[in-house]
């Protein structure tokens, strides 16, 4: 099965990180994705990698993720995503997940 | 011409082989005479009748199943307009396996006249020449195959139909010479009981016995007394036993483990922004998740929401196993079904409260009165779909698949003959913004017709399209229109997980499609909405997302559905409902 790797990053002017260190939420069931984060310093950027078995939805990645990441100001974050062709509500809702596992936000340490 | 009367009941009680005719006085000379007489279909039914009298056992009604394609082949004549069961849940499928049977060298080029296009041997008959064109409602189960037979040219659609429309042209232009129904149980007298599932069998019968055609019946079994005498002995002709009782399709079970929350999101919506405001009392609910999950969020989020007693109480609507729990809560006053569910057989005899159950005891559906209820009796129309443009058109036609309409463009349907008046009719009716350009001052109401869809469908596909792939397949296949199910003018309210067009508020078609872009999501048409404009529908109530209505989407969580699973829905149902054996999953 041919896997597509996709990577976006977004810089944040006064990000947001999560409060734990790292954190999980999904599952890479059909229809679903799993989300795994970690909080890092890399100057404000929310760095998103992919794997996806579902080709040609780059545009509709990178609009989900840019929203969720300007609705959160989002930064200094590292994401992963596995995912099995969730829509975009799923995605979106497993990444709400993911921050309410880490006990939410706090603004980012270091700028 | 004056019709004198038969002289003694023993004339007028003289069998089918013997017809006593008015009479007519002799004809003018000036008269050109242009047809030979006025009672030919009595004529030809009597001489098919005469082929096949002696495959009956010792003067009943009874033919034996192994005589079967005998019967078939000596009752039938190529070109004949025929319909067979075929309805959306039961199907004549002896009758169906008897005709692929036939030989086509003595029986081809009939023209199929049928509700669903259903089982396997219902296209086989177009793949062997037996049968050429086909008239009908829905495809679903055949949609692909029916797409293949197209374009391989075995095959000639008439038209695609909604089911009322198709029983309409039963009447009019579309009457079968022999009807082919299915029925639980016969007499010897040859009374049938079709019980539960009636179905589309009454309209059926009705048409064909008055037109002189012939109509036979395969039964599960034969008693000597029924419960109660669905269609007479009158209308029926033969009757066969059959090997095994008819095809039943469960197509209106969901499995409540299967509903995800996005759909439990947009029933949220769905309840809150639509039945609350306008407390719909009467509806109709389309097969699908959306509408199971609507159901099974009433006794939890719609007791919440204060809306018991409020809404929902009168319903069109099949035995839907989600309904179980709000039944059980008493939501519910009323429901009047097409058909009948497999597994929901006992649970509705002991609820005859509820659903529409005969002196007897038993239910009796039937889809012509349902659908007829469903035009006119009620307030909304809630369905789901798989493609709708930016102006709102939504259509079920994919490139691949010829799949039908089935009762939506009906239900989905508002009836300008409509004159009595609810609450919710009236509120949809002052709020509809193309009123006055099209009746002056004049107040009237409008039905609710809610198209409940997710921005994308299993596989990323998308439901919001440029255009639908309806024109694609009209092109294709020569159809004169694209395949539509709802058109954009009827549809009051598109609901999606990123929330509520109230389309029938909108003053124009360029304000229409801001609407629909506005809750399209990240579809490609989506996409192109227009932030600004998105802000301002908001502003004036036209666009509600899950915040404008006070909707938390984290609140949309699989604890909120009455029930998690068939084993839940059973056990609510105190053990009365009784799930097809693909759905037991324990």
């Amino acid at each position: 099965m041919a896997i597509t790797a996709l990577e976006f990053s977004f810089k944040t002017p006064r990000p947001r990180t999560i409060k734990a260190a790292w954190t999980h939420a999904g599952v890479v069931g059909s229809g679903d994705l799993e989300v795994l984060a970690r909080r890092c310093k890399n100057d404000g950027q929310a760095v998103f990698k992919i794997k996806t078995k579902v080709k040609g939805f780059d545009e509709v990645w990178k609009a989900v993720l840019e929203r969720f990441v300007k609705t959160e100001k989002l930064g200094n974050i590292e994401i992963e995503i596995n995912d099995n062709a969730a829509t975009p509500p799923v995605a979106i809702r497993r990444l709400q997940q993911a921050l309410s596992n880490a006990d939410g936000l706090q603004e980012a340490p270091d700028r | 011409m004056t019709a004198s009367k038969p002289k003694t009941e023993e004339s007028f009680l003289a069998g089918i082989f013997d017809v006593v005719s008015p009479k007519e006085a002799p004809l003018p000379a000036a008269v050109i005479k242009h047809r030979e007489g006025w009672d030919n279909l009595g004529r030809n039914y009597r001489k098919r009748c005469q082929r096949v009298r002696h495959l009956c056992s010792g003067g009943s009604k009874i033919v034996e199943m192994g005589k079967a394609i005998e019967l078939l082949e000596g009752v039938l004549e190529p070109f004949d307009r025929v319909a067979i069961e075929g309805d959306n849940q039961k199907q004549a499928d002896f009758l169906a396996r008897t005709l692929v049977k036939v030989d086509p060298g003595k029986i081809h080029d009939l023209h199929m006249v049928q509700s669903v296009i259903a089982l396997p041997e219902h296209v086989e008959i177009f793949e062997k020449g037996i049968a050429r064109k086909v008239d009908f409602s829905y495809s679903g189960p055949q949609a692909a195959r029916l797409s293949a037979l197209l374009e391989s040219g075995k095959i000639e659609i008439g038209s695609i139909h909604t089911y009322l429309e198709l029983y309409a042209r039963y009447f009019i232009d579309l009457t079968p010479q022999v009807a082919l129904v299915a029925a639980d149980y016969a007499d010897r007298h040859g009374n049938l009981y079709t019980g539960y599932s009636t179905e589309d069998t009454p309209v059926l019968c009705e048409a064909t016995k008055f037109r002189n055609g012939i109509v036979i019946a395969q039964v599960n079994g034969i008693k000597d007394r029924l419960p109660r005498v669905d269609i007479q002995s009158d209308w029926i002709d033969f009757i066969i036993q059959a090997d095994k009782p008819y095809h039943m399709e469960p197509l209106f079970t969901r499995d409540p483990a299967a509903i995800t929350e996005t759909q439990i999101l947009i029933a949220m919506l769905c309840l809150k922004g639509i039945y609350a405001p306008y407390q719909v009392q009467s509806l109709n609910h389309g097969v699908g998740f959306n509408t199971a999950a609507i159901e099974l969020l009433l006794p939890t989020y719609g007791e919440q929401l204060g809306l018991k007693g409020k809404i929902c109480s009168n319903f069109i609507l099949n035995p839907h196993p989600t309904m179980i729990p709000a039944i059980e809560a008493g939501w519910v006053k009323s429901i009047h079904s097409p058909g009948g569910e497999l597994g929901m057989e006992n649970y509705v005899r002991a609820r005859p409260d509820i659903f529409f159950v005969g002196p007897d005891g038993n239910m009796r559906s039937n889809r012509a009165y349902a659908q007829m209820a469903g035009l006119y009796g009620i307030d909304m129309f809630i369905g789901s779909t798989l493609q709708i443009d930016q102006y709102g058109n939504s259509s079920t036609a994919t490139a691949q698949r010829i799949a039908g309409f089935g009762g939506a463009p009906n239900i989905g349907g508002d009836p300008p003959g409509r004159r009595h008046a609810t609450g919710a009719w009236m509120k949809a009716g002052a709020e509809y913004a193309f009123q006055q350009q099209l009746i002056g001052p004049m107040p009237r109401g409008k039905k609710l017709v809610v198209q409940a869809v997710e921005t994308f469908a299993e596989g990323m596909r998308p439901t919001f399209v440029e255009e639908l792939d309806a024109w694609k397949l009209a092109e294709k296949y020569g159809f004169p229109q694209p395949p539509v199910m709802i058109y954009a003018d009827n549809i009051t309210h598109l609901v999606t997980e990123a929330g509520i067009a109230q389309l029938h508020k909108c003053g124009s078609l360029a304000e229409r499609s801001a609407a629909i872009k506005a809750v399209a999501g990240y579809t490609p048409l989506g996409i192109t909405a227009s932030a600004k404009m998105t802000e301002q529908l908001r502003k004036t109530g036209i666009v509600q997302t899950p915040e404008d209505l006070g909707i938390d989407p984290t609140q949309a969580v699989r604890s909120l559905l009455a029930a998690q699973n068939i084993r839940d829905l059973v056990e609510i149902s105190r053990g009365l409902y009784e799930p097809p054996v693909r759905f037991r999953n324990w």
